[in-house]
């Protein structure tokens, strides 16, 4: 139990200049939705002065956060400044090159344009429409493997358990040690004391997914072309002789976009269900309502908390004067509650007009290249759900995530009930 | 009002009347017309509003400018052609009456 659900704190009642968002306990005790109220009432576009990650803004309003999304000339993502993931991802240092590794989605044009084109046809619609009868056909198995009455943790044995096999056919991966991916997907965003015991254990586990990649890589290099992601970065001259970190960048970023995300949407939809009981209802009584539904749940769930970008001109946001070199963190959870844009913000409608405007993707050329087949992973298992369960019942406190950038669940504790 | 004609990609027509400085994402919500999802509300955010001008309506209507947001996003789309615009970029005005956009078999 943390210090915030022993003391509850008054969030009214907190400086402003003290209001730091960035704490991971308010994520895991699910307190942080206060904070956000309150900065998109008196603050929206907030400065905090002082933080483990040094000082930065937070954008907290949908329009404003868009706004820096659409302005990557004002707005960097380039790794070599801050990258996109705030406090960057393993050692954490208040130095201006926290981003870590290099990626595209940590580049800015003309780089990040080229290299997102080297892997975007694996989620095409034709390769979408391929994959969607083995993703039922798994989805199926995996629900139907459940034994009914019984508590089991939905997280492992269903989220982990699906999105992991699909990750595993992009890339192509050893069937057998697939979970090798979720290992890696997890430790990219854990820290000392939160999924490895030191930054030692980190960068051994990191290299060994590095090596482990490069010897599929090696195999595939100047092969006939396949489709799946590694032949695809290695067959073409954008991304074939990428230097190492650049080469272990792309594949992280893939594991942890294609793992961490569709996985915690899968395990917020029932949580989501759960405490919203007319909406279970209405699911049950119009399984039509699904598609509509899955984009609820991922706006819901907002299973990315933040980007980050780095100011590399002097801009307005929101009617305060962004500066030169300043860490702006736009906080999709907060703009994923935002009143003014979306109707009813803070009440989860699985028939909600006009569901798919969230930001829960992004915006702008950073926009998640891998969004329809998430919707189609959502989809596909809750139209299998439905069809064999009248309820997932949540029958224990699930565990969330520590973590600021990464919203989800460790463990959910649940009992089926068969239809 | 100036008719748009909406040509879903299995062929199905859809005529709309849509109103003066209005664009062709809002008419095509509006008017609950399939294939336009038009995710960021018409921002010129996403390119989930992706849309192919006819090819007599394309010198009317005008080209996405290199280099400018409407076609940095359009590089991503799966079926990018030279007469694919972004309908939230196109604004409905007399001189586009009786517009065609053919709509692409999904969004992106």
């Amino acid at each position: 139990m943390s210090v915030s659900e022993i003391f509850s704190t008054d969030v009214s009642k907190i400086p402003l200049d003290e209001m730091d968002v960035s704490d991971p306990l308010l994520f895991q005790n699910d307190t942080i939705g206060e904070y956000f109220s309150r900065l998109r009432a008196e603050d929206p576009v907030h400065f905090t002065p002082k933080s483990r990650f040094g000082p930065y803004w937070s954008v907290t309003k949908f329009n404003d956060i868009v706004r820096v999304e659409t302005d990557h000339k004002a707005f960097s993502s380039d790794a070599g400044i801050g990258g996109v993931a705030f406090g960057g991802i393993g050692v954490p240092t208040e130095s201006s090159a926290m981003g870590g590794l290099e990626m595209f989605i940590a580049m800015d044009p003309p780089k990040h344009d080229i290299q997102r084109k080297v892997v975007s046809p694996i989620v095409a619609p034709s390769n979408l429409e391929n994959l969607e009868p083995i993703i039922r056909e798994r989805a199926a198995a995996i629900l139907d493997s459940l034994p009914a009455g019984k508590v089991i943790d939905w997280v492992d044995l269903v989220s982990i358990e699906l999105t992991t096999m699909t990750l595993a056919t992009l890339f192509d991966f050893p069937w057998e040690e697939r979970r090798k991916l979720t290992r890696w997907s997890d430790v990219v965003t854990a820290s000392p004391g939160n999924g490895v015991d030191s930054w030692e254990q980190w960068q051994r586990e990191l290299m060994e997914c590095g090596m482990y990649f490069k010897e599929l890589w090696n195999q595939r290099a100047g092969g006939e072309p396949r489709n799946d992601l590694i032949s695809m970065l290695a067959g073409s001259p954008a991304t074939a002789n990428m230097p190492f970190p650049e080469f272990l960048g792309n594949i992280i970023q893939l594991i942890v976009g294609g793992n961490d995300t569709t996985r915690n949407s899968i395990s917020g939809g029932v949580l989501a269900l759960n405490e919203n009981p007319a909406e279970y209802a209405k699911l049950m009584k119009d399984p039509g309502l699904i598609p509509n539904m899955v984009s609820e749940i991922i706006r819901w769930q907002t299973p990315i908390n933040c980007m980050l970008r780095t100011a590399v001109q002097e801009a307005d946001i929101g009617g305060k004067t962004i500066h030169k070199g300043d860490k702006v963190v736009m906080w999709y959870l907060s703009g994923n509650r935002d009143s003014e844009v979306i109707e009813r913000a803070d009440e989860f409608l699985i028939d909600r007009k006009n569901p798919r405007q969230h930001l829960s993707f992004g915006f702008g050329i950073h926009r998640c290249v891998g969004n329809r087949l998430a919707e189609l992973q959502l989809r596909v298992i809750w139209e299998e759900i439905v069809k064999r369960f009248s309820k997932i019942e949540i029958v224990g406190k699930p565990v969330r995530t520590l973590h600021h950038i990464i919203h989800g669940f460790t463990r959910m504790p649940v009992v089926l009930h068969p239809r | 009002m100036p008719k748009v004609t909406y040509i879903e990609a299995s062929g199905t027509e859809h005529v709309v009347s849509v109103a003066n400085g209005t664009t062709c994402r809002d008419a095509a919500m509006d008017n609950d017309i399939p294939g336009i999802d038009g995710d960021c509300g018409g921002a010129c955010a996403c390119a989930t509003c992706h849309v192919f001008v006819d090819p007599a309506w394309l010198d009317r209507v005008g080209r996405a400018v290199e280099g400018e947001m409407e076609a940095n996003l359009l590089q991503f789309v799966p079926d990018l052609s030279e007469n694919s615009r972004l309908a939230c970029q196109i604004d409905i005005t007399d001189a586009l009456d009786g517009l065609v956009l053919r709509l692409p078999a999904s969004q992106h």
